[in-house]
């Protein structure tokens, strides 16, 4: 299948700072990525040059088959800004009308947007009166007006609550089965573990890890943790029989890499008398994020 | 094109009627008219002309002030403003052109300043013609002053859109603007009559002073008015420069001036990087 969106060798200079070196990438239509990094990794940067609000220095960028900015490219891409502003003497209503009619949709349609993203109550209050969620709902409900081939999304959930951020989620993952490409950034890291098809992590404007949550915990191999609860007294054969193995407090850690990991947990089931439980604790996202923006230097 | 060129004027009006410029530029425009025209009507009896025509010369001079005044104040935010408030990215990356939104946003201000000069220029004109009626000759007159004074004013729009581009913070814009509006309409007055008395009648006022007078959008729009008018003579200072510069020339100046402002405008905008 063809990308929504290509983007090959981008390279783009902030006077002598490199903010995108060589990056590539690919977002299929219905695939839902998300884009990690540091604050000021690029991640921004590299969001306006596919939107076509700042040029490229190098690198080829197709947007549903045309350049970014083109005004066929920008009929087909939505975009959420990081903390969505508008104009505070507009009414959440005016607001969307506007947006509809400029993509040439029919602005009767913005009521049922607005009420589509919760905010149906306070349509016809000034934007200026909103509350830092309720913005981010009208910048969303902006988003989905049309069809979008696209969704550009720079951290779509800040400001809004759990319910909300749910809720978010479902209408992303609607668009995407319609076929919509959905390229998104955030920091919430264990939110795009759930709601996302792959993971690209940019750091210092490079792209240094790109797949599925399965794929990038694979490739970086860090440490398994194992808590180990002895029965009364017998910590002390534990701590003989694993060689690693260390007491926090009335606990017996135990730190092993992923290949020893099946041989590790033989060697504690065979003390099953001894053990009153055993958790295993697989490296969590922030340290697979971790591992692969510190690789970087950072 | 034209939708999204609506859709955004239909947007600034509603912006606009809530920041109360309608108001505001209304209020202005009727006030100072009607201070001017009963200020103004002391010199009739001398001059013969009528009364409604005197107002015009009047207003002429006021609207020579206040009318960029006016177009730069509600403009200098255009750009700036967008930029500073963060909403210029999203607008960008809608299918949208940039003069386009240019366009929708001359388009309400315009309607807004031509309300404005209707209410203040139709309240001088209606005390007038109440106390004299003979002064319902001088309505071709007013009609004249009322369409330059909104090319006056779509020029004014124009630059302060370009200085708004340019400035990318409303501070900065705010003082450019102003800047622009002392220079454009105090100053440069003043830098030429310096000029034109130092000078003593030599080459400069014969050559380069009716040209400098052209170059000024405000200064032809006031050439413009009082040579037509009729009631030229009560005009004061660089008025009395009217009568060496051909109608024709000060006309094209007022018709160019919005195009090349506009132009100008939208060069600047294209330049701007959110």
């Amino acid at each position: 299948m063809t990308s929504t969106l290509t983007i090959s060798n981008l390279t783009k200079d902030f006077g002598g700072v490199k903010a995108l070196s060589e990056v590539s990438m690919h977002v299929a239509p219905g695939e839902r990525v998300a884009l990690l990094g540091h604050n000021g990794a690029g991640k921004s940067t590299m969001m306006k040059v596919i939107l076509g609000l700042i040029a490229a220095d190098s690198g080829e960028v197709s947007v549903c088959g045309a350049a970014p900015g083109d005004a066929d490219a920008r009929s087909k891409v939505a975009y959420l800004p990081e903390n969505a502003m508008f104009h505070s003497a507009l009414t959440g209503l005016e607001q969307i009308s506007y947006y509809m009619r400029l993509r040439g949709e029919d602005s009767a349609g913005a009521m049922a947007l607005l009420d589509k993203v919760g905010l149906g109550a306070a349509a016809k209050r000034r934007i200026g009166t909103y509350s830092k969620g309720m913005r981010q709902r009208v910048g969303l409900a902006q988003a989905l007006i049309g069809h979008p081939r696209l969704l550009v999304l720079d951290e779509p959930t800040s400001g809004l609550d759990p319910v909300s951020r749910r809720d978010f989620y479902e209408l992303l993952d609607a668009l995407a089965a319609e076929g919509a490409a959905i390229l998104l950034s955030s920091h919430a890291l264990t939110e795009v573990e759930a709601r996302t098809d792959r993971l690209l992590i940019l750091s210092r404007g490079r792209m240094v890890a790109e797949g599925s949550l399965a794929e990038l915990r694979r490739d970086a191999a860090l440490p398994v943790a194992m808590h180990i609860t002895a029965i009364n007294g017998y910590d002390a054969d534990i701590l003989a029989a694993i060689p690693n193995a260390i007491r926090v407090n009335d606990a017996v850690h135990v730190t092993c890499s992923q290949d020893e990991k099946l041989a590790t947990l033989a060697q504690v089931a065979a003390m099953k008398g001894k053990i009153a439980d055993i958790e295993v604790i697989p490296p969590s996202l922030e340290d697979i994020y971790s591992h692969f923006s510190r690789r970087d230097g950072q | 094109m034209i939708a999204r060129i609506l859709a955004t004027a239909i947007i600034e009006l509603h912006i606009a009627r809530r920041n109360l410029w309608v108001v505001i530029a209304v209020g202005l425009m009727v006030v100072f008219s009607l201070v001017l025209s009963a200020v103004g009507s002391a010199p009739i009896g001398e001059l013969g002309a009528d009364r409604l025509s005197v107002t015009v010369a009047s207003l002429t001079s006021l609207s020579v002030y206040l009318v960029p005044l006016v177009a730069l104040l509600m403009s200098f935010d255009a750009v700036a403003g967008e930029a500073e408030r963060g909403t210029l990215p999203l607008l960008l990356t809608y299918p949208v052109a940039r003069w386009e939104v240019l366009a929708g946003k001359l388009l309400a201000h315009c309607a807004i300043l031509i309300i404005a000069l209707v209410a203040g220029y139709g309240a001088a004109a209606a005390i007038a013609i109440v106390n004299d009626p003979a002064a319902m000759s001088g309505i071709g007159a007013l009609w004249r002053l009322t369409w330059t004074s909104s090319l006056l004013g779509a020029t004014f729009l124009g630059i302060g859109y370009a200085l708004s581009s340019l400035a990318r913070r409303t501070s900065g814009a705010a003082g450019l603007a102003i800047g622009l509006w002392l220079g454009s309409v105090v100053l440069y007055d003043l830098a030429l009559l310096a000029a034109v008395v130092a000078d003593n009648g030599g080459s400069f006022t014969k050559n380069v002073f009716p040209a400098a007078l052209l170059a000024n959008p405000a200064d032809a729009f006031r050439l413009f008015n009082l040579t037509a008018s009729q009631a030229g003579g009560v005009a004061v200072g660089i008025g009395g420069a009217a009568g060496t510069i051909p109608q024709w020339q000060s006309l094209m100046s007022i018709l160019l001036w919005p195009v090349f402002a506009l132009w100008l405008a939208s060069a600047a905008f294209r330049k701007v990087e959110p």
